[in-house]
């Protein structure tokens, strides 16, 4: 069951990733990558690390692909003027995808587990308490440090984000509430007497 | 039997895949971004796969940091591709040589 589990989710997200790369329509990529991270969450579940695939989930598919997609859909993009070239990258992109691939599984071939890399563990994972439980407990006591540097990096992106979107048009009219407030009869009311027959 | 070295083949193809992405939509800055969250998924592959097979839980809390900074990443590049949009009306990466650096 767990070999049938693993081979379902590893051909989920090679099949959503290599899709993601070759799909014509932009959106497509986008779905295709859900499917990439919903099935490496799945990995993620069967490597026992409940936390992590969790959050991989509420992160990746819940904020970082919307955010893709929302962009994908606000920009008015010609995609196909784009896609067009693909064919003259191929080659290329086949070459060193194939070379790449070929020299990992020269190196994963020649590898092999030291057995004393058990002796070398930082954190040991305990037998008795929930993953989620045991990670916040180093989390918040062992790297408290970088957790607080990598709220200080997702302080800085939200910043960054804002600045570099955020921009004042001066074509649209905007309420101004001092000069609302500062404003009185006598300046913005004209009183006049109009003759009978005669109009303003 | 699922051992490590499936789950290494498994992040080591995927890597290849964000590397393919990355040559074959060399315009669509869209895509290349979303070959760099394939690339850095494959990372996070790695580590919870060692990480579990160890018995070490040091790769979790790595993965935690490493999707957070791929969420800044993706925030920040998408911040820039809408403020490159805005001024220029396409996402064409090869006109990006105004600044010939």
């Amino acid at each position: 069951m767990i070999a049938f589990s693993f081979y379902l989710f590893s051909i989920c997200v090679l099949v959503g990733g290599f899709f993601t790369v070759v799909s014509r329509q932009p959106v497509h990529s986008v779905l295709w990558l859900i499917l990439a991270f919903l099935s490496s969450a799945g990995l993620f579940v069967l490597l026992g690390a409940e936390f992590v695939a969790m959050l991989m989930i509420i992160v990746y598919v819940g904020a970082v692909m919307v955010l893709f997609l929302f962009v994908v859909m606000m920009l008015d993009v010609d995609f196909a003027e784009l896609k067009a070239e693909m064919a003259k990258y191929m080659p290329l992109a086949l070459v060193i995808a194939l070379v790449l691939l070929m020299q990992f599984f020269l190196a994963f071939g020649a590898w092999d587990a030291n057995s004393a890399a058990e002796t070398l563990r930082g954190n040991v994972t305990p037998a008795d308490i929930p993953n989620t439980n045991a990670l916040g407990m180093i989390l918040y006591d062992k790297y408290f440090l970088l957790f607080q540097l990598s709220g200080l990096i997702l302080l800085v992106a939200m910043i960054g984000a804002i600045v570099l979107t955020m921009r004042h048009r001066t074509d649209i009219k905007r309420q101004n509430i001092l000069t609302q407030i500062y404003r009185d009869p006598a300046k913005s009311m004209e009183l006049k007497d109009v003759k009978p027959g005669q109009g303003v | 039997m699922i051992g490590l070295e499936h789950y290494l083949t498994v992040a080591a193809t995927l890597f290849v895949i964000g590397i393919f992405g990355l040559f074959l939509n060399r315009k669509n800055i869209i895509i290349l971004l979303m070959s760099i969250e394939l690339m850095l998924l494959s990372v996070n592959i790695n580590m919870v796969a060692f990480s579990s097979f160890l018995g070490d839980l040091t790769g979790q809390v790595f993965t935690l940091f490493i999707l957070t900074v791929a969420a800044a990443e993706a925030a920040i590049g998408l911040a820039i591709l809408v403020c490159f949009f805005r001024n220029r009306g396409s996402i064409a990466v090869e006109d990006v040589n105004v600044m010939k650096g």
